[in-house]
């Protein structure tokens, strides 16, 4: 039986009933400009500032008294999302006095575009970026770290976990190796956030990105949480709303329903994800039992909780996604196909797998909604599509994949 | 990016998925590490008309569609007319493709024509003469326009 599983929850998850109404008032009743004097202003701009505190008791941040306002913590910068937090972490830092004048910046290979792209960018104009490696669970070399900080170290950026392995990294012992150079740690959190415990004192966190969508809030607003005493060149010029640092009316709706989001998703944080796990679980070995010549990607223990990533041998993963759709399910791939480039996902490059194997990646991500019913049809629908498109493959012969023979054979390339 | 309804049919429904046992003619285009792998296998009679064909295509949405819309296209025609079959009627039939998805008409195109040239050289002919190229894409290094790189 035909059925609509949604199993992409890395990608953007549905905005859950409490964020949807604590949002509602917002934006029909008090629709006040939060810079404006009167009662509705005021109004907005104290349940922005109640949001902030919010998001900062759930990171566990220091929230130093706010000269401006005295209950709102100044740590805690509203965003236009995940993508802006990084942007405004990594070239605000590297631009702003807290880098001293230092010109190095190390990242790893698996960031997510916002934080690479943004390192290009910083390369361009002069300064020095450092991309690690990862090993094939895609955990970054902390010896290799090591060996490139130096006294011109900035700034490190390391994802809290991957979108695309779900591979979670040590950001306890980064954290004291940027440390212990004088450079800042900042860790792109947008795929972590409402999955796993974060606690940025505890961690050593100077700065945070994080995106609402991804734990059930709206779409188009995050958070970059920055340390007191971190000075930042701004993103965004304008107003001088979020403290300069990204001009622009608040969205305030937008914000109240991160903070509601948020809380729910970090106050149920063990039982919500000790279930999705178990689901988890169940579809990896499921799949991994029913599906021959199936390679699981991602750590294996130390990953989100959601995240089953897979390559299958012989097939290519648009047509995967197509035929998944077909039959209901939502699910996502780093093909070469899907990124409308010649190279699948640099994330499963960079774990080590061969071009001709990462073509036939499946990344399914559940979440608290999904069942067990869920899984089941997961199972044997992934199965079947897999099985339907193999059968079209000219390099699956008698029940195996021909590969090497296909790569051997056209070597050129 | 979006497909077409034609792409997606042709896609959910392939037309002349599978092998020929007894084919006179067999290409075979592509490669693997780019991610598009498609095989055409042709059977063609005495008086040169393709009677049948199949093929199986390692690749997206739009390999496979384009694959079974080019078979379904020549199949019945005689070696003459699929010859003339270019990589952009098969998109048009397919009522377009996204401009990164054009290389997928143009390895359907190649695919058909190197399992012609596989028939030509079976039946003692040099397909050179016949297709302007030997139609070995393995190991030519001719640029199409089409090619979406």
């Amino acid at each position: 039986m035909k059925r609509f599983v949604y199993a992409d929850n890395a990608a953007t998850t549905p905005l859950s009933e409490t964020a949807f109404n604590a949002m509602k008032p917002w934006l029909t009743e008090f629709y006040g400009n939060p810079s404006s004097l009167y009662r509705i202003g005021r109004e907005a701009k104290m349940a922005l500032n109640e949001a902030r505190t919010t998001v900062g008791k759930c990171l566990n941040a220091a929230m130093p008294v706010n000269e401006a306002n005295d209950y709102a913590p100044g740590e805690i910068i509203f965003t236009g999302g995940g993508s802006q937090a990084d942007n405004l972490a990594i070239r605000g830092f590297m631009h702003g006095p807290t880098a001293k004048g230092r010109k190095h910046l190390i990242t790893s290979k698996i960031e997510h575009h916002a934080v690479l792209y943004t390192c290009e960018a910083l390369e361009k104009e002069g300064f020095r970026v450092t991309y690690l490696d990862v090993d094939k669970y895609g955990r970054v070399d902390l010896e290799q770290l090591k060996n490139e900080l130096s006294e011109d170290t900035a700034l490190v950026s390391i994802m809290a976990a991957n979108n695309e392995i779900g591979t979670i990294q040590p950001l306890k012992e980064i954290a004291a190796l940027a440390h212990s150079v004088g450079a800042k740690f900042h860790t792109d959190a947008v795929q972590a956030v409402g999955h796993m415990h974060i606690d940025v004192q505890e961690m050593g966190i100077d700065m945070l990105s994080l995106s609402a969508h991804k734990f059930r809030g709206p779409r188009g607003v995050g958070v970059l949480y920055v340390k007191k005493g971190i000075a930042l060149e701004p993103l965004v010029y304008g107003g001088g709303q979020e403290r300069g640092l990204c001009s622009g009316t608040e969205n305030t709706a937008g914000c109240i329903g991160l903070a509601a989001a948020m809380q729910e998703a970090v106050e149920g944080l063990d039982e919500k994800m000790g279930y999705v796990k178990r689901l988890t679980d169940k579809l990896v070995k499921g799949v991994m039992d029913k599906v021959p010549y199936t390679h699981f990607t991602g750590d294996p223990e130390n990953r989100l909780p959601g995240t089953a990533s897979f390559v299958f041998e012989a097939i290519e993963g648009e047509g995967l996604i197509l035929m998944l759709d077909n039959m209901g399910i939502c699910g996502s791939t780093g093909s070469a196909c899907s990124t409308g480039s010649l190279d699948p996902s640099h994330v499963l490059m960079a774990i080590g797998l061969p071009h001709e194997i990462a073509h036939g990646s499946l990344r399914l991500t559940l979440g608290e909604q999904n069942t067990e019913e869920d899984v089941d049809y997961l199972i044997e629908t992934v199965a079947q599509v897999v099985s339907t498109l193999r059968s079209m493959s000219p390099v699956w012969e008698n029940g195996k994949p021909n590969l090497t023979a296909a790569s051997e054979l056209h070597e050129h390339h | 990016m979006q497909y077409s309804e034609k792409v997606l049919d042709h896609f959910t429904h392939p037309r002349n998925v599978g092998e020929i046992e007894d084919a006179n003619g067999v290409g075979e285009v592509g490669n693997a590490k780019c991610g598009d792998i498609m095989k055409i296998y042709l059977k063609v009679s005495d008086d040169g008309v393709i009677e049948d064909v199949k093929f199986k295509t390692f690749g997206c949405g739009a390999a496979i569609a384009t694959s079974s819309m080019a078979t379904e296209m020549v199949k019945g025609k005689t070696l003459e007319e699929a010859l003339k079959l270019t990589n952009k009627a098969v998109a048009e039939a397919l009522d377009g493709l996204p401009p990164v998805k054009m290389h997928c008409s143009v390895l359907a195109e190649e695919a058909l024509r190197s399992a012609i040239a596989d028939y030509y050289k079976r039946m003692g002919k040099d397909p050179a003469e016949i297709l302007g190229c030997s139609m070995d894409c393995a190991a030519c290094h001719h640029e199409h326009d089409e090619h979406a790189h």
